[in-house]
C-alpha cells in the first residue's frame, strides 16, 4: 500500500494535479455554487465549463511550447504574436461581409494556419540552422509579429460579421459542449498519438537531453528541433483562430497578448523541466487548466482588479515553490530530522 | 567664363533656397508625436489632425507614429526640436518621464500642447495646454443618462443592480470614468454596484469577465463598460446566458465609434457615451490664439455627447470613425 502511495506521490503529475485540486477546493469554500452546472439554451453553463472552455487556447499553446522546450531547452516567446498574425490573416481573408465570406471558410482558416506554420519555419530556421538562442531568435517575431498583424489589418480591428464565424469559439448547434474544448482535445490527442506511436517522442527527448549525443547515434538533431518549432507555430495558429472566433474579430494589439508567458508557466506548472529533455504533455495540459482555473476563480471570488495580479503571483509562487527540488530536499530533510528526534525521544 | 557660370549657379541655388524658406515660413510647422495606430479611436484622432493641419489652413504637419513606445516619442520630439518646428503636439503614451525632453523643447522656445492623455510633471510650464476628454464628466454622463432612461420607463423606484467593466487599471480613462460613475452611484441609494472588474479595454476580456459576473449574480440590471469593445464582449456573454442585451440588461458603453452607433440602432446597446477623438480643430484654435499673442486655458475639454436610440440614427451618417 505504502509503495503504491509512494509511486503516486513520486509521479511527475502528482504535484500539478494537487495544485489544481487545491485551487478548485478553495473555490468551493469561497463560492459554494462554483461546481454548479446548469443547461442554458441547450448548452452547459457554469464556472467549471468556463474554465475548460477558456483554457482551450492555452492548452493548445502549451502543447506546442512543451515540444519546443523539450527539444531545444529554450522557449518560444513569439506564440502570442504568431496567434495574432494567424487571426489577422483569417479575418482579412474572410472579410467583414455579413452575407458571405470572401474566400471559403476552410480556405481562410488554412491560410491563417499556414501563416502560423511559416512563422514556425522562420523560428525553427533561426534556432535549428543558425543556432541562435531560442529566446533571442523568437524575440524577433515577438516584437515584429504584432506589427505584421497590424499591417495585415491596416491598423484597424477587422470584424467578421457572418455569424457562423463564431461557431469555432462558441457552440456548434445541438452540441452542449463549447467547440474550443473539442479542438483542444483533438490537438492533445493527435500530439500524444504522434509522440507515442512514432519514434518522434523519443527523438525529441534524446535531442533535448544532449543534441550532440543524439546526432552521434544518428538522429538529425537540427531537423527535430526545426520540426518542433514548426509544430509550435501551427499550435499558435490554431489557438489564434479560436481567439479571433470568440470575438468574431481580429484585434491585432490584444489577441494572444501575454499568452507566451502563460504558456511557459503552464509547461513549468506541469512539472516539466525548462532545461529540455523529459517532458509530459499531460502535465502541461493540467498546468494550463490550473492557470485558467485560477483566473476564473479570482473573478468568481470578486477580487478587485487592482489586487488580481497579486493573488495570481502568490499562488504561482507557492505552486512553483512546492515543485522545486530544493524545497523537496528541504522538506524531506525536515521530515528526517523530525523522525530522528522522535526516535531519540522514545 | 567658367567661374562666372559657377557663381551664377551658386547664386541661383541660394536664391531658390531663400525663396523656399520664405514660402515655408508662411506656414506654421507643427510636429505631432502620436502614440500609434492602436484602435479606431486613435485612427480617427490621427485623421482629425491630418485633415485640420493642412497647407490650405496655413499649417505644415510633421506626423510621427511612435508605435506604442515612449522612447520613439522622445526621439520624435528631439527631431522636431532639431527641425525647428513652431509647435509640438504630444499624445503621451504614459504619464511619467517627460521632464527632460519637454525641458529641451522649452529651452528651444517651442510650445508643447498635449492631446488626449495627461502627464505628471513637477513643472507645469513645460506645456502650454492640454486638450482631451473629460473622463470624470463621462462617468457622470452615464449615470445621469441612466436616471433619465429609468424615469422614462417608469422604473425609477426599482432597485437597480449595476456591474462595471473597467478599462486597463491606472489609465486615465479608467480612473476618471470609474470615479465619475462611483461618485454618482454613491448618492443614489436605489443603485447598487454589485461588482467591478477590469476587462482591459478588450472585447475578449470583457466577455470573459461578464461571463463570470452573470454566474455570480442572477439579477444584473445594468452593465457599464468603459469602452465599446468590452461592451461588445459583454453582449456576447449575455446572449450566451440566454438573455437579451439592451432589453433584459441595460447596456452602457463608452467611446461612440461607428459600430457602437449601429449597435444602438439595432437595440443591443442602450447608450454610448462619447469620448471625442477629434482634437485637431481645438488644437488649431489654441495655436491660432498663441500666434495672435493671446493666452489660452491650460486645460481644455472637447465637447462630448451621449448617444442613444433617440439621436443615434441621425448622427451615424456624419460619423467618420
Amino acid at each position: 500500500m505504502s509503495k503504491f502511495i509512494q509511486k503516486i506521490t513520486r509521479s511527475q503529475l502528482f504535484l500539478p494535479i494537487v495544485a489544481l485540486i487545491l485551487v478548485l477546493v478553495f473555490n468551493v469554500i469561497k463560492t459554494p455554487t462554483f461546481f454548479k452546472i446548469t443547461i442554458m439554451n441547450g448548452t452547459l453553463y457554469g464556472f467549471i465549463i468556463d474554465i475548460i472552455n477558456r483554457a482551450s487556447e492555452l492548452v493548445i499553446l502549451a502543447i506546442g511550447m512543451t515540444v519546443v522546450v523539450a527539444s531545444s531547452a529554450g522557449t518560444d516567446i513569439s506564440v502570442g504574436a504568431v496567434a495574432a498574425v494567424s487571426a489577422a490573416i483569417i479575418c482579412y481573408s474572410l472579410g467583414p461581409s455579413q452575407e458571405a465570406y470572401q474566400v471559403p471558410y476552410l480556405v481562410g482558416i488554412s491560410l491563417g494556419l499556414l501563416g502560423g506554420v511559416l512563422c514556425g519555419i522562420w523560428n525553427g530556421f533561426l534556432v535549428a540552422k543558425m543556432k541562435i538562442q531560442p529566446m533571442v531568435a523568437t524575440l524577433i517575431l515577438y516584437t515584429a509579429g504584432r506589427g505584421i498583424a497590424q499591417l495585415i489589418c491596416a491598423g484597424q480591428i477587422i470584424h467578421v460579421e457572418k455569424t457562423d464565424y463564431r461557431l469555432l469559439g462558441s457552440f456548434l448547434p445541438g452540441v452542449p459542449f463549447p467547440t474550443p474544448v473539442f479542438v483542444a482535445i483533438l490537438v492533445v490527442f493527435i500530439t500524444w498519438a504522434m509522440l507515442r506511436y512514432t519514434a518522434l517522442g523519443m527523438y525529441i527527448q534524446a535531442v533535448g537531453i544532449n543534441s550532440k549525443a543524439g546526432r552521434l547515434v544518428g538522429i538529425n538533431s537540427s531537423m527535430i528541433i526545426f520540426l518542433t518549432y514548426i509544430y509550435c507555430g501551427l499550435c499558435s495558429g490554431i489557438s489564434g483562430s479560436i481567439m479571433s472566433s470568440r470575438i468574431a474579430a481580429c484585434d491585432a494589439n490584444n489577441i494572444g497578448l501575454n499568452y507566451e508567458l502563460d504558456a511557459i508557466l503552464a509547461v513549468a506548472l506541469g512539472g516539466n523541466s525548462l532545461g529540455g529533455g523529459k517532458f509530459s504533455l499531460a502535465g502541461s495540459v493540467i498546468g494550463a487548466i490550473t492557470i485558467q482555473a485560477l483566473t476564473t476563480s479570482l473573478y468568481a471570488m470578486q477580487v478587485t482588479a487592482d489586487q488580481l495580479p497579486i493573488y495570481k503571483a502568490i499562488v504561482v509562487v507557492i505552486i512553483v515553490a512546492i515543485q522545486s527540488s530544493e524545497f523537496k530536499k528541504w522538506f524531506s530533510n525536515l521530515k528526517r530530522k523530525h523522525a530522528i528526534k522522535a526516535e531519540a525521544a522514545s | 567664363m567658367k567661374k562666372f557660370v559657377s557663381m551664377l549657379v551658386c547664386v541661383l541655388i541660394f536664391a531658390s533656397l531663400f525663396a523656399m524658406t520664405v514660402s515655408a515660413a508662411d506656414l506654421i510647422t507643427v510636429g505631432y508625436a502620436q502614440i500609434g495606430a492602436e484602435s479606431d479611436w486613435r485612427t480617427a484622432n490621427t485623421e482629425s489632425f491630418k485633415s485640420t493641419f493642412t497647407e490650405e489652413n496655413g499649417f505644415k504637419l510633421i506626423f510621427d507614429d511612435a508605435q506604442q513606445k515612449q522612447e520613439n516619442q522622445i526621439k520624435a520630439i528631439r527631431n522636431f526640436i532639431q527641425q525647428e518646428v513652431d509647435y509640438i503636439v504630444l499624445a503621451p503614451i504614459v504619464e511619467t518621464g517627460w521632464e527632460t525632453v519637454l525641458g529641451e523643447a522649452k529651452e528651444a522656445g517651442i510650445p508643447v500642447i498635449l492631446s488626449d492623455r495627461q502627464i505628471k510633471v513637477t513643472d507645469d510650464s513645460l506645456y502650454v495646454a492640454w486638450v482631451g476628454g473629460n473622463f470624470l464628466q463621462e462617468g457622470y454622463n452615464a449615470v445621469e443618462w441612466l436616471d433619465g432612461y429609468l424615469k422614462e420607463n417608469g422604473r425609477e423606484n426599482e432597485d437597480i443592480n449595476i456591474v462595471l467593466l473597467q478599462g486597463t487599471i491606472g489609465s486615465s480613462a479608467q480612473v476618471g470614468r470609474t470615479e465619475g460613475v462611483e461618485k454618482l452611484l454613491a448618492d443614489r441609494p436605489k443603485y447598487h454596484l454589485l461588482a467591478k472588474q477590469t476587462g482591459e479595454f478588450t472585447q475578449a476580456k470583457g466577455q470573459e469577465v461578464m461571463e463570470s459576473f452573470l454566474k455570480s449574480y442572477d439579477d444584473i440590471d445594468v452593465v457599464i463598460a468603459e469602452n465599446d469593445d468590452m461592451g461588445y464582449g459583454a453582449m456576447e456573454a449575455i446572449k450566451a446566458a440566454g438573455k437579451v442585451p439592451g432589453k433584459d440588461i441595460i447596456m452602457i458603453s463608452y467611446d461612440s465609434g461607428r459600430r457602437a452607433f449601429e449597435k444602438v440602432i439595432a437595440g443591443e446597446l442602450n447608450v454610448t457615451v462619447e469620448c471625442n477623438p477629434l482634437h485637431g480643430p481645438r488644437v488649431a484654435e489654441i495655436i491660432k490664439k498663441l500666434e495672435a499673442g493671446e493666452t489660452v486655458d491650460k486645460i481644455q475639454y472637447v465637447d462630448e455627447g451621449v448617444f442613444d436610440i433617440k439621436n443615434a440614427a441621425e448622427i451615424l451618417p456624419t460619423r467618420t470613425y
